[in-house]
């Protein structure tokens, strides 16, 4: 592939350097990969704490080549909102995109987003979303989906897992008129590539959650992180669609699977098959997708035999 | 030329004048009357700025740390609960070498919620890097606004700062003061060259992460700049005195020390009310004198040491506690003689507004004259 300049070269830009220490098979790291290919080298980017910015940033070494920024946990959308009305003072033309953890989005960081989005600064928050405190050892978060065990809502004798159910922070985003809401999985690269470009080149706060599976939070074989992120869209409990003006406008259709497919697949969900298995609960996950399917009209239809 | 106004009034005034591209805050008695009048100045275009109307005294610091970061002049202001919600993010933009300046309208800490003055917030923050310069008057207070930014952007430095003046006493006294004209303002002060900034033709990586191998030698470059940041403050105080005629050129100002036998020590707006006494203590034939200290941090503990090197007792006036230690000034006074045989008392004194006359003053030297001390002063023992 011909090099253009500098890490870009016709496939995109290849700004975030090997060599950085996340674990093998990181769904979070190939966040990070794809989303410079979308930004290229005009970008800004703010992190919160969390495993990103932990593994990518010991100091000496960094694998970022864009300018990037970390100040705390749950203050990236503030450090964005003043780059960005520094940057506008000074007439200066870098997008301003934040990457951050769904601990920092969906708890402790809402705050801070929430004014950002209502102030409406020219700004991307992308929220890379492994469904868990991973940095800490495996904590559940706004973000963890219902009966996942974790380190806070382990299975136990009288416990199926985290008793509550995943956190709707698209909807709330759009809700504070968003012009550009969307979620994507790194299964899908190209349309999250895609949904970048779209979202910095959109005017106004833009939000992307990406799913991205996390091997060691999960518990699945680090070669699978793909298929995993795939299986989750398959089975209707992670759906891909665009909101625009608060309007849903694309959803990806899929022949649905089973919600089981991918729950047995995760040690996070083991305790619904072993040492019995919880039908329950299972009917309860797949009420879940079912509901994301009718909300968001995923479900390919079958033909007619007579067609 | 003097002119008759508020404390806050005035502060807008000259930060308008310094020229910051970046401004945000949240509204906080009693500070809020700054950040109404900046609002308005750049309502009018007074002000080349962008103004955040941020949700969170939180957000407000963030905010000014990457505008900052990204190559701005920033400004803020806060109080008490404010300056509390901002705990960690001081720390940060310290530890980050942001050259921020910030107001501080002195206030109390809840609990109990109180809106008056001392200055227990500031100095709750004495661990955080932040440069603390504190203003007996509104016009000490103006003139440190310019002073804070010059030493702040130093590139030798490169540390936060507080202004920090006594709420209600200062903020909403008015008092005549005079404020410099844009043009002598810009001789001053230069226009803001950051030592490094975020830029798409330059990246760099802003507030890594550092293992045991490195943190330390960050800490230490902190505290080596604090250290520094006495000779850029006696530098800039010296050029701001050449130049306004009013000078500052140094970190602690004696009142009548030279043959006294008794020193008070104090920071803020109560070394008027000290200064007053004095006079009247001396008239009654009493050798007594004042050293205020004007920076807190970097405490200036070798100039405290040599300005008292003459008195035989010390008495230190603290509008502060370390609850379960003593008042923090007092504290480091003591650190400061430790070894010189000079009798040390501190004395806990107006705190959450409890107001303070000349005959206060004169009873705490007094007290520090009979050798009682390290205690309350003005305790209405009635409603213990």
């Amino acid at each position: 592939m011909a090099e253009v300049e500098g890490g870009c070269a016709e496939g995109g830009c290849e700004l975030f350097s090997a060599g950085h220490r996340a674990c093998g098979g990181c769904g979070p790291a190939l966040a990070a990969r794809l989303l410079l290919k979308a930004t290229g080298k005009n970008a800004i980017l703010v992190a919160s704490t969390g495993c990103m910015e932990v593994f990518s940033t010991p100091y000496p070494e960094t694998a970022w080549g864009v300018p990037w920024i970390h100040s705390l946990f749950e203050n990236a959308a503030a450090v964005a909102s003043g780059i960005e009305a520094s940057l506008k003072r000074q007439g200066r033309s870098e997008k301003v995109v934040c990457v951050c953890g769904d601990g920092a989005t969906f708890d402790i960081g809402v705050l801070c987003i929430s004014g950002a989005f209502e102030r409406g600064h020219d700004i991307t928050y992308i929220c890379y979303d492994n469904e868990a405190y991973m940095n800490t050892g495996i904590q559940r978060s706004g973000a963890t989906p219902y009966g996942a065990s974790t380190t806070t809502s382990p299975a136990g004798s009288c416990s199926l897992g985290n008793i509550h159910r995943k956190k709707d922070m698209p909807a709330i985003l759009a809700a504070h008129g968003a012009p550009y809401v969307a979620t994507a999985s790194i299964a899908y690269p190209n349309d999250f590539v895609q949904k970048v470009e779209r979202a910095i080149n959109t005017p106004g706060p833009c939000y992307i959650q990406v799913h991205t599976p996390c091997c060691t939070g999960w518990g699945f074989e680090a070669g699978e992180t793909l298929a995993m992120g795939k299986l989750a869209i398959e089975t209707g409990l992670w759906v891909n669609y665009e909101m625009v003006n608060g309007v849903v406008e694309k959803a990806k259709k899929v022949r649905r699977k089973p919600v089981e497919e991918y729950l047995a697949k995760q040690k996070r969900f083991r305790h619904l098959f072993k040492p019995t298995r919880q039908d329950d609960m299972i009917a309860q996950i797949q009420a879940i997708a079912d509901a994301n399917a009718e909300r968001f009209g995923i479900d390919i239809k079958r033909k007619e035999s007579s067609e | 030329m003097l002119e008759f106004m508020e404390g806050s009034h005035a502060v807008a005034e000259i930060v308008k004048r310094c020229r910051p591209q970046v401004i945000a805050a949240y509204p906080i008695t009693p500070q809020t009357h700054i950040v109404e009048d900046l609002a308005q100045m750049v309502a009018n275009c007074e002000i080349d700025a962008e103004y955040i109307t941020v949700e969170s005294e939180f957000s407000a610091l963030s905010a000014c740390l990457g505008a900052s970061a990204a190559g701005s002049r920033v400004y803020s202001a806060t109080t008490s609960q404010g300056l509390a919600l901002m705990f960690e993010v001081c720390f940060n933009a310290a530890g980050m070498r942001q050259p921020i300046v910030m107001t501080i309208a002195n206030r109390s800490l809840g609990a109990p919620l109180s809106i008056w003055n001392d200055q227990q917030d500031s100095i709750s923050l004495r661990d955080s890097g932040w440069l603390q310069f504190y203003a007996e008057d509104n016009q000490e207070t103006v003139d440190l606004h310019m002073i804070a930014y010059k030493v702040c952007e130093d590139h030798d430095i490169l540390l936060p700062a507080f202004v920090c003046f006594d709420g209600f006493i200062l903020s909403h006294t008015y008092e005549p003061v005079a404020i410099p004209t844009q043009e002598e303002v810009d001789a001053y002060l230069p226009a803001f060259n950051p030592y490094q900034r975020l830029d798409a033709e330059n990246p760099l990586s802003f507030g890594m992460y550092a293992t045991p191998e490195y943190y330390m030698e960050f800490r230490y470059e902190v505290d080596r700049a604090q250290q520094r940041a006495k000779d850029a403050f006696i530098k800039a105080g010296r050029e701001f005195g050449e130049q306004f005629g009013r000078d500052y050129s140094a970190l602690v100002e004696g009142y009548r020390l030279e043959d006294a036998d008794t020193a008070l020590v104090a920071m803020g707006s109560i070394c008027g009310t000290a200064k007053d006494a004095i006079d009247e203590m001396r008239d009654a034939g009493k050798k007594v004198g004042l050293l205020k200290i004007r920076t807190f941090r970097p405490f200036p503990a070798q100039e405290i040491a040599a300005a008292l090197s003459g008195v035989s007792t010390v008495a230190v006036l603290d509008k502060n506690i370390s609850l379960g230690s003593g008042g923090a000034v007092g504290t480091e006074v003591k650190a400061a003689l430790y070894g010189s045989g000079i009798s040390v008392y501190d004395y806990i004194i107006a705190l959450g507004g409890r107001d303070v006359r000349k005959r206060d003053i004169a009873a705490v030297v007094d007290l520090a004259e009979k050798g009682e001390g390290d205690m309350f002063y003005g305790l209405r023992t009635e409603v213990l």
